[in-house]
């Protein structure tokens, strides 16, 4: 059992980047302000992506105003599972996945059945603001349904798993992969309760994991080993996060992806201003690697590939060790 | 590295500036920096507010005359282009001001001090026994006042007992037909209880007196009446029926018929302002007649209006402060970012306790409501919109109740400003919705302790005498701000958040 607090001489020696800190030297140095509005609004991101080449979720259809709303069993009967989300949504709120059908009803991935009423109702809800920032009115993506990457099965309880990498000036210094579990309702969110498990930067290999802050080693829910988790596709993954530099030119971001069966790794959104828990699931604090990329010649201007293969280089589980 | 320092260098010359300002003032004007011990002055300033038809002007106001339990200390008037002068006559003290001529909205303004005096609230005798005044009924209200007043002798033997009766007659709930027949008809209970003494014969007057209460503006005279016992008068709640003069009440209108007369002039109208000053008399009044920088622009020179407006503005920037602490430093999570400032200024008006009761019960109750709105498949803004509108409705209900159970506290609530509270159940419902119920708790939570910190400062004396006497302070507190503003360690919050890491 962990003390209740910790000193923060220790915090600093462990390398813990703070909110504060994070908020200044980082974001507020690294980002600018003017890019932001493509990284918030998760429409904006999509577009951008399609222009770049980022494979993402297929964009399906969007409903800007409210009396398109009557309409959209026509455009949903065509579709047997999708995901609603809010272009300007914030912390996985207002994200609705449907994952099957059954008679008029549609099916959630908790399992909990909708009439088109309730999808009808989140829409208007969804245009209306509740779930952006500041109750800005709003627009629904309607996006293809991520086809469950195998290589997870049992890892996650209704939900898809997704990973969290942070890039920075184009970087990828550290990941963590977000497993849902039935305490946090299918999403992916950290402080909802999913088991965020830290991953080796060279391999894609699990180095801890954990729920609620905690340790853990075998999933709450399902029972598996957390230990045993690993990607085949890892440089692919690493790749698809420093190519989002390219995109958007924000120095500090948290890129958040999914792993399709079928397509590889898919983008899901942009963070102009990732959390700081991902550091609580790897056991290790940015700040090193972050000044170690700070410490770069700013004319050091290479390739994603070459930023990919740099970084899975110097943050590999061995160089940690040492 | 060296925008680093300059940030500094800033920081450092802001707060340096600001307490030398404030070091100067005090040598200057001699304002203390503790509040004085003598903390009972009032500074009260009548306005007349009148609309003018274009020809000459003559506005009268009747003047505190020897108040009890109040000292007159200084008086002034302030009215551009008027002629003014004070009048000592039948009619009592009187402010004059006159004019030639003039047109449309006019405002006049007259400003006193007034020391609470420690002596026991005697009524000063009157020279020679005062007669009871005469009185015009016509024929069905002479026949109900008799009645009344036959009632109300009966069980009475002086005239304080009688008084007394009366005021039980008229406040009797229902009131009987007679009661009702003579309140139908008077403009109020103050006036009709005066009426039916005088015709009693018993020698009683109406009184216009003046609650003083700290940064209070526009407020009105309250009626009351005073009753000649045979020794003294004697002032009397026609609400109540409470006798004597409490000490936070200044009788202002004593004398003569009316409290203000205008002539050439139309809609005229008196409020009230106030504000409880700290600093002793004698230093204020040096403080405000010397011709020095700091008095000329001080903020006691400006009309007691706006002074007891600035005496809360002032106190802002500390709230302001004590939000950045909590969310830089502590890292405590509040609901919106200055909301908390907003709630703490309302303590302010209602008093903590009863005002974070009612503020919980109301967010609470609309809660409940809010999620039987939430099946109601509304668009948001009619959601918000109607959330308002039933806010406004629940706080009428609890203040009747209140009030019904001899609680003023229900009517504390309406001083919340309504937009606030719908939106903080429309945010703590999405919360709850998203989050669950213990984020509730924790934003909500966080957001009351940082308002009850902010208000227990903005409350404390010493704080308030600072920043209304010495605005120049608030400057260490902009220091104070940009300095936490640049501040990258961590917050206490994550000492807890991070605590797993100490495992190895």
């Amino acid at each position: 059992m962990s003390p209740a607090w910790i000193s923060p001489r220790r915090l600093r020696n462990a390398g813990i980047l703070g909110m504060n800190s994070r908020n200044i030297e980082f974001i507020g140095r690294y980002n600018d302000r003017r890019q932001f509005p493509l990284v918030d609004n998760k429409l904006k991101t999509k577009l951008l992506a399609q222009d770049y080449d980022v494979p993402t979720p297929a964009l399906h259809f969007v409903i800007r105003e409210q009396h398109e709303i009557a309409n959209v069993a026509q455009q949903l009967a065509q579709l047997d599972n999708f995901v609603l989300k809010p272009a300007k949504g914030s912390g996985g709120k207002g994200i609705l996945v449907i994952n099957s059908r059954r008679g008029q009803h549609f099916i959630k991935s908790s399992g909990a059945l909708l009439d088109i009423g309730d999808v009808q109702r989140h829409m208007s809800n969804t245009l209306a603001g509740l779930y952006s920032l500041s109750g800005a009115a709003d627009v629904v993506i309607v996006e293809d349904l991520i086809a469950f990457d195998p290589c997870f099965q049992g890892y996650s309880h209704e939900g898809v798993p997704d990973i969290r990498v942070i890039a920075f000036r184009g970087y990828p210094v550290m990941a963590m992969l977000r497993l849902a579990t039935h305490a946090s309702d299918g999403k992916a969110n950290l402080h909802q309760g999913a088991v965020g498990v830290g991953l080796a930067m060279d391999s894609g290999r699990c180095l801890n994991a954990v729920q609620f802050d905690r340790k853990i080693t075998v999933h709450p829910d399902t029972g598996r080993d957390l230990g045993n988790i690993s990607m085949n596709n890892w440089r692919e993954v690493l790749m698809l996060a420093a190519r989002c530099y390219d995109m958007t030119g924000l120095g500090y971001m948290g890129i958040d992806l999914v792993l399709d069966a079928n397509l590889g790794p898919q983008m899901l959104e942009l963070n102009a201003r990732p959390g700081l828990a991902i550091q609580v699931a790897n056991g290790h604090g940015l700040i090193p690697r972050l000044r170690h990329i700070e410490g770069l010649p700013e004319r050091r201007r290479i390739e994603a590939a070459g930023r990919v293969d740099y970084a899975m280089r110097v943050f590999s589980e061995a160089s940690l060790a040492q | 590295m060296s925008k680093r320092l300059t940030f500094r260098l800033m920081v450092f010359f802001i707060a340096a500036i600001g307490l030398l300002v404030a070091a100067l003032r005090h040598m200057e004007t001699g304002i203390p920096w503790l509040p004085g011990q003598e903390t009972s002055i009032w500074l009260v300033e009548a306005r007349v507010d009148f609309s003018a038809d274009g020809g000459a002007i003559t506005a009268s106001l009747s003047l505190p005359e020897n108040p009890p339990g109040f000292e007159l200390f200084e008086e002034q008037a302030a009215s551009a282009g008027y002629g003014f002068s004070l009048l000592d006559g039948e009619r009592g003290r009187r402010a004059v001001w006159t004019k030639r001529s003039a047109i449309d909205d006019q405002s006049l303004y007259y400003s006193a001090q007034f020391i609470a005096t420690e002596e026991e609230f005697n009524m000063p005798r009157d020279g020679k026994r005062p007669r009871p005044l005469p009185v015009f009924w016509n024929d069905a209200q002479s026949t109900a006042s008799s009645e009344l007043l036959a009632r109300a002798s009966e069980t009475s033997s002086s005239p304080t007992s009688l008084t007394r009766e009366l005021v039980k007659l008229l406040n009797m709930k229902p009131a009987d037909q007679n009661t009702a027949l003579l309140l139908s008809q008077a403009s109020a209970s103050a006036e009709l209880l005066m009426q039916l003494l005088n015709q009693a014969r018993v020698p009683a007057r109406l009184v216009m007196a003046l609650y003083l209460e700290d940064a209070r503006r526009r407020q009105r005279l309250t009626p009351m009446v005073e009753v000649y016992t045979g020794e003294e008068w004697l002032l009397f709640n026609p609400q109540t029926g409470a006798t004597g003069v409490p000490p936070n009440l200044l009788l202002w209108h004593r004398q003569g018929n009316s409290l203000l007369d205008v002539t050439g002039g139309r809609q005229s109208r008196v409020s009230f302002s106030m504000i409880q000053q700290s600093v002793p008399a004698r230093q204020l009044a040096l403080a405000k007649n010397s011709d020095t920088l700091f008095s000329r622009f001080g903020v006691h020179r400006l009309p007691i209006e706006e002074q007891s407006m600035f005496k809360l503005l002032l106190l802002l920037p500390l709230g302001a402060a004590v939000v950045v602490f909590m969310r830089v430093l502590v890292g405590l999570q509040t609901a919106g970012t200055f909301m908390p400032i907003l709630v703490s200024l309302a303590f302010m008006q209602t008093s903590l306790l009863p005002g974070l009761a009612s503020f919980v019960s109301v967010v609470a109750i609309g809660l409940v409501m809010r999620s039987y709105l939430s099946r109601l498949n509304l668009l948001l803004v009619a959601r918000i919109a109607t959330l308002i509108v039933l806010v406004i409705f629940m706080i009428s209900v609890l203040s009747v109740i209140g009030y019904q159970l001899g609680y003023s506290t229900g009517m504390i609530i309406t001083f919340f400003p309504m937009i606030i509270i719908a939106w903080t159940i429309e945010r703590m419902s999405i919360l709850w919705e998203e989050e669950g119920p213990r984020e509730v708790l924790v934003q909500g939570g966080g957001s009351l302790v940082v308002a009850v910190i902010a208000y227990l400062l903005m409350e404390n004396p010493l704080l308030q005498h600072l920043s209304f006497n010495f605005p120049e302070l608030n400057l260490v507190l902009l220091a104070s701000i940009l300095a936490m503003g640049q501040y990258t360690g961590y917050k206490l919050s994550e000492l807890r958040r991070f605590r797993a890491m100490d495992e190895g």
